[in-house]
């Protein structure tokens, strides 16, 4: 067991974390944030395994640097469509009757 | 009652997900990498024209992975945008009348503009390079918005337009231009090796700092008109 050993291994525990709290929350901004925990979660995998041998290694980290790049602008894309969602319907979760939605303007 | 059966069997669900995955990295830990890519980095590394090695893997060895995340960028920031409902993008709502926040602009803005070439000039031999550059510079964006100031580069029209899609079109000619020129795609011509990544790294910041400020201007929601396409509104 070494250190970068112990980092992979909370990676896991972090993806397991977020999964539960994607799969169990229903209000949509607590299912981005859980869905963020879980891609921490494998950045953490990425750059904590490589390193059991040997040593860092660049290779995965830019990988993981390409990777937070796009969950950045993955997340903010998200946030705008929570919100125009909650404009539209005014529901903060995807579940409830479709019928008894109260449609907005569009 | 039920949901707590539920909230068992999901959290049961989770840990034998977070198990299996704890199993397969001890098992890959436990096995010698068939390839020893630090050594391969380092022995390639003054080819690449910088001397960092994740800007080099970014830039030069594994740069299609850049191309196609400044791609996906901008597909995210034309999206956003397209879901803005707001009357302007100067909305009074979104504004701040903060006396405190407009001292500390006057100071923070160029500091922080300063920072952002700093670290982009620094990413060819320590960590940093385009993409914290890019982030600054949307930080910036984002006090700016906050503060009031106007921005006509972020209003629907030809200079967004121009910066979101720059740097992925000038990283996409260089790619073209290589294979055009017998070489592979992306392979930079021996000699402009540097030059081409400054060049490229230069316009992916402004690229993504105009993608992370325009997402975070879309965000905003009003029962306003959905303003005209191009219109100066």
């Amino acid at each position: 067991m070494t250190a970068p050993l112990l980092y992979a291994l909370a990676g896991a525990m972090l993806c397991g974390i977020g999964l539960f709290g994607l799969l169990w929350l229903s209000h949509l901004l607590r299912k981005l944030l859980a869905f963020n925990i879980m891609g921490s979660g494998v950045f953490l995998v990425m750059v904590g395994l490589p390193q059991h041998q040997g040593g860092p290694d660049p290779v995965p980290q830019a990988l993981v640097l390409t990777g937070i790049v796009v969950a950045i602008a993955a997340t903010a894309l998200a946030v705008v469509l929570i919100r125009r969602y909650y404009h539209l319907s005014g529901m903060t979760s995807l579940e409830g009757d479709p019928a008894s939605r109260e449609g907005g303007a569009e | 009652m039920i949901r707590t059966v539920r909230a068992l069997a999901v959290a049961v669900a989770c840990l034998a997900f977070t198990g299996l995955l704890g199993a397969s990295i001890w098992t890959i830990a436990g096995n010698s990498t068939p390839v020893n890519l630090p050594q391969l980095l380092s022995e390639n590394l003054e080819r690449s024209g910088v001397e960092h090695p994740v800007t080099a893997v970014l830039l030069n060895f594994r740069s299609y992975d850049t191309l196609l995340e400044i791609g996906v960028l901008v597909i995210a920031g034309i999206a956003g945008i397209s879901m803005a409902k707001t009357a302007s993008l100067e909305d009074p709502e979104v504004r701040t009348s903060d006396s405190l926040l407009y001292a500390l602009q006057r100071w923070f803005v160029p500091l922080m503009l300063v920072l952002a070439g700093y670290l982009l000039w620094a990413g060819s031999d320590r960590p940093g390079g385009a993409f914290q550059a890019g982030a600054v510079l949307a930080a910036t964006g984002v006090l700016m918005r906050l503060g009031g100031v106007p921005m006509e580069f972020l209003r629907p029209g030809l200079l967004l337009r121009i910066g979101l899609a720059l740097g992925f079109t000038v990283f996409l000619l260089v790619a073209v231009a290589s294979a055009i020129g017998g070489d592979a795609f992306l392979a930079y011509p021996p000699g402009m090796t540097k030059i081409l990544i400054v060049v490229i790294e230069s316009v992916l910041t402004l690229s993504i700092a105009m993608v992370l400020l325009a997402l975070f201007v879309s965000a905003p929601v009003n029962d306003a008109e959905d303003p005209e396409e191009g219109s100066s509104s």
